[in-house]
């Protein structure tokens, strides 16, 4: 196998991705699918807001409005904002710690096919009638609703879920096993912490909600009675397992996003992160806290005021290591020289608008409040000022900050500050009035208002808001594809500032990515060896050959069979007969792929030193 | 150490399920794993426990008229016993003794086998004789849920060690599948633990209240 690229052909390259096990192919895949995703979802919450406008308006009828806000929140959460950390995470987490590709190669590709498969499984429900009971799809109305939306849900939640598990447990090993020489988990740069605890928290998230979409699966296809109360059945038990998993899931989101946003601080502060090891701190506590409040989306349900009141107290402890986090990085700026980038754009914007989400989250934490704002725009506004405040900036931040890193070209600044001013503007332009909307009364989910009720003006700004967010995003698209086609090759350290390990190597990496395994003396390893006047890292072995995973097809089927499944067990409820052979056939291509995984012995391939040495001058 | 070496007793090592990087992060990976599926049944234990002797009216059969603790025994007896044969087996892996391995392994899958079985006999008997079934409420949903889950466990725990057994009848063991073998123990023990459990919170707490 010779290492130096060539050009191939569009056949040889599909099939290149379909069977890559290479981390860095499987995070563009993340980065593509993700960002697809992420351009669907926009579009629905654009629909929401054109029906939302002006009073009385039947841009779109009661029911499809009632399916496009289903789509939209699940779409966000599982289909966009998940993969596209995973895709940041896969790109550069393993070059972070110094290693030279994730434990489970071949489980990575298996994870991220199961997501797509799962997403489009999903997303094909626009066909014959999508989910419509909202993205927490509350037993009392999914049980109720006619069609096959719920089960798409079920499903497609079920199988990019799986997927998701076996991201989470695939970067503990990477992290756990696999750092190079030197680097201490006290050395680890904060994205790799950051994803070290949020794959903890997925690995004992996502089983709960493994365990809640399957009771509803039996309840919806196969007759069980878990949620239905005339059989002994009880619906809140949907809700405490979808929010045992709901509200570990927004951590999950956020600690990465915390992580990026603590190296782009550090980076272009160009200075050390400021407490350093109060931060690691925090984020462990907030992934530990992050498992005790999750019954405070459940206040009004009736669980009473004992319950009621240790979960407001254990959710308003989280504020204080998300405090710390706060001014660690307000001080990481102060005294440093700051240089004003996109990416610190991004970081920059987004304290003020995560602050602002975590403010009226102590508030609706407070659960005798709470009774007012449940169900209200004001919970619709503080959760998106969390979750596009915090993580979408993150997101945005983070395709600029490491987009030279993975394509080897640099996303055009000029272009990302007009993104970011577009985007930011919009953001709170479209959120910020929702505070008060919900203050005013005006209920979530709801598909129209009538005139009169002083909820005109407001509205109409909301929805100025999200045009102009679509424009910033539309501006950024045209930034990639302008980039990609100057397609102007940048160097190992783009930023110029770069600190740790990515920033050592070329740009997209080789892909062995370290030809030898680097020495690590501290924190910020890159910067320290730079600061000593090297140009480099210090090897921490001889040259040698290097072992790598060979490319497998198999995850593909793995994934596809379940994707099969997945029809055959939906329409075995309405006796077609097609139905169960479908399902049948869909779990042999499974197991069968599994199977022939387990049987085939797979050893991968050995690079030899004499190719190393040949590809001296090659960048990849 | 490299996987496709060809061993003998005197190179095996003395930690044969971790001696490589890959099948050290086969062996962490698994425990992680094994942490995921605990949440994953204390979630059906918890459902249970909710669900339990609920039923939407009198006619229909609670916990305490349907279980009886002798066939749970002799059930519970084959599963522990099976973990400890499994336990031999490593014993016989560690000590590079392929061919006790595989007897100790085949008498493991012979004991999960029977357990299998009995569990078929139980479920079939609440059906006819008391009419308890998946679909008759939400106690009989949350009851076999919780306990059909424990015994897909036990068949693909039973197709797994069958296929690594017929896999590698003829070659014996290597530090390639020395580790698969030792985490397909794991997943066995694993299975018995989840068991203890079910005996305990189904069965014996069934009978008392």
């Amino acid at each position: 196998m010779s290492t130096i690229a060539q050009k191939k052909g569009f056949g040889a390259t599909l099939w290149d991705f379909l069977t890559t096990v290479d981390h860095k192919k499987i995070a563009i895949l993340y980065l593509i699918a993700g960002g697809i995703f992420f351009l669907m979802g926009g579009l629905e919450a654009v629909f929401i807001r054109i029906q939302l406008a002006v009073p009385n308006n039947d841009f779109v009828s009661a029911g499809a409005f009632n399916e496009i806000i289903t789509m939209h929140g699940t779409t966000m959460i599982f289909l966009a904002a998940m993969p596209l950390l995973f895709a940041f995470m896969n790109a550069v987490m393993p070059l972070q710690i110094g290693a030279r590709d994730v434990a489970f190669p071949f489980l990575n590709s298996l994870g991220f096919w199961l997501f797509f498969f799962g997403g489009v499984f999903l997303n094909l429900s626009w066909f014959t009638g999508a989910p419509d009971a909202g993205w927490t799809s509350y037993a009392s109305l999914s049980l109720h609703s006619k069609g096959h939306g719920i089960d798409f849900y079920v499903l497609g939640l079920q199988i990019s879920g799986l997927g998701t598990l076996i991201g989470g447990i695939n970067f503990l090993v990477t992290i756990i096993n696999m750092r190079a020489p030197g680097m201490t988990y006290m050395r680890m740069p904060l994205f790799t912490w950051s994803t070290f605890v949020a794959s903890a928290m997925i690995l004992f998230a996502f089983p709960p909600l493994t365990v809640g979409l399957t009771l509803m699966m039996f309840d919806r296809l196969f007759g069980a009675n878990f949620f239905d109360v005339t059989m002994g059945g009880n619906t809140v038990i949907w809700e405490h397992l979808f929010w045992i998993f709901g509200h570990p899931e927004v951590y999950i989101l956020i600690l990465p996003a915390f992580g990026i946003f603590s190296e782009i601080f550090s980076l272009f502060s160009r200075k050390r992160l400021f407490g350093y090891s109060s931060m690691v701190f925090a984020t462990v506590l907030i992934g530990f806290l992050g498992f005790m409040v999750w019954a405070h989306h459940m206040f009004t349900t009736g669980l009473g005021p004992v319950a009621n009141a240790i979960f407001a107290v254990a959710t308003m402890a989280i504020g204080v290591p998300t405090g710390i986090k706060i001014f660690n990085w307000l001080f990481t700026m102060w005294g440093g020289s700051v240089k004003f980038t996109t990416p610190m754009y991004y970081a920059f914007g987004f304290i003020p608008s995560f602050v602002m989400g975590g403010v009226t989250g102590v508030m609706v934490a407070t659960a005798a409040a709470d009774y007012q704002y449940h169900d209200t725009y004001f919970v619709v506004a503080h959760f998106h000022y969390v979750i596009v405040g915090g993580v979408v900036l993150a997101i945005l931040a983070a395709t600029h900050l490491w987009w030279p890193k993975m394509f080897g070209t640099m996303l055009n600044e000029t272009l990302g500050k007009i993104t970011f001013w577009f985007f930011f503007i919009g953001f709170h332009l479209t959120f910020f009035i929702q505070h008060f909307l919900g203050l005013w009364g005006m209920p979530r989910r709801v598909f129209t208002f009538l005139p009169g009720q002083g909820f005109d003006a407001a509205n109409m700004i909301s929805s100025v808001g999200a045009a102009f967010m679509s424009i910033g995003v539309l501006v950024l698209l045209y930034n990639v594809i302008m980039t990609s086609v100057k397609n102007v090759k940048v160097g190992n350290d783009p930023w110029e500032d770069g600190r740790t390990l990515e920033w050592s190597i070329p740009s997209p990496p080789p892909f062995y990515n370290f030809k030898q395994l680097p020495l690590v003396r501290g924190l910020d390893a890159y910067w320290l060896e730079k600061m000593d006047g090297k140009k480099g890292m210090t090897p921490a072995e001889p040259l040698g050959d290097i072992h790598m995973p060979n490319s497998s097809f198999i995850p593909f089927m793995i994934s596809l069979g379940l994707f099969i499944a997945a029809f055959g067990a939906m329409y075995h409820v309405d006796k077609v007969a097609w139905a169960l052979p479908v399902m049948i056939f869909g779990l042999l291509v499974t197991f069968g792929s599994m199977f022939v995984r387990s049987v085939k012995d797979d050893h991968g391939f050995h690079i030899h030193k004499e190719e190393l040495q040949e590809d001296k001058g090659a960048k990849a | 150490m490299h996987v496709e070496e060809k061993m003998t007793y005197e190179t095996w090592p003395a930690a044969p399920e971790k001696s490589t990087l890959e099948s050290k992060n086969k062996f962490l990976g698994f425990w992680l794993f094994l942490g995921g599926e605990t949440v994953l049944f204390a979630t059906l234990f918890a459902t249970y426990l909710a669900l339990k002797d609920k039923v939407p009216n009198t006619s229909q059969h609670l916990a305490k008229d349907l279980f009886e603790l002798p066939l749970t025994f002799v059930a519970t007896m084959l599963l522990l016993t099976s973990s400890l044969t499994s336990v031999y087996a490593m014993y016989h892996m560690k000590n590079f003794a392929f061919k006790k391995m595989m007897l100790w392994l085949g008498l493991t899958v012979l004991l999960g086998a029977a357990f299998l079985g009995l569990e078929v006999y139980e479920f079939n008997h609440y059906v006819h004789k008391f009419h308890h079934t998946f679909t008759s409420s939400a106690f009989g949903s949350a009851f076999y849920t919780l306990v059909g889950f424990h015994g897909a466990h036990v068949a693909f725990g039973l197709c797994w060690i069958l296929t690594l057994m017929i896999r590698n009848s003829k070659r014996g063991l290597n530090l390639y599948n020395a580790p698969k073998f030792y985490v397909a123990s794991l997943y066995w023990h694993f299975i018995d633990v989840v068991w203890v459990f079910i005996f305990t919170v189904v069965y014996l707490m069934g009978m008392v209240g």
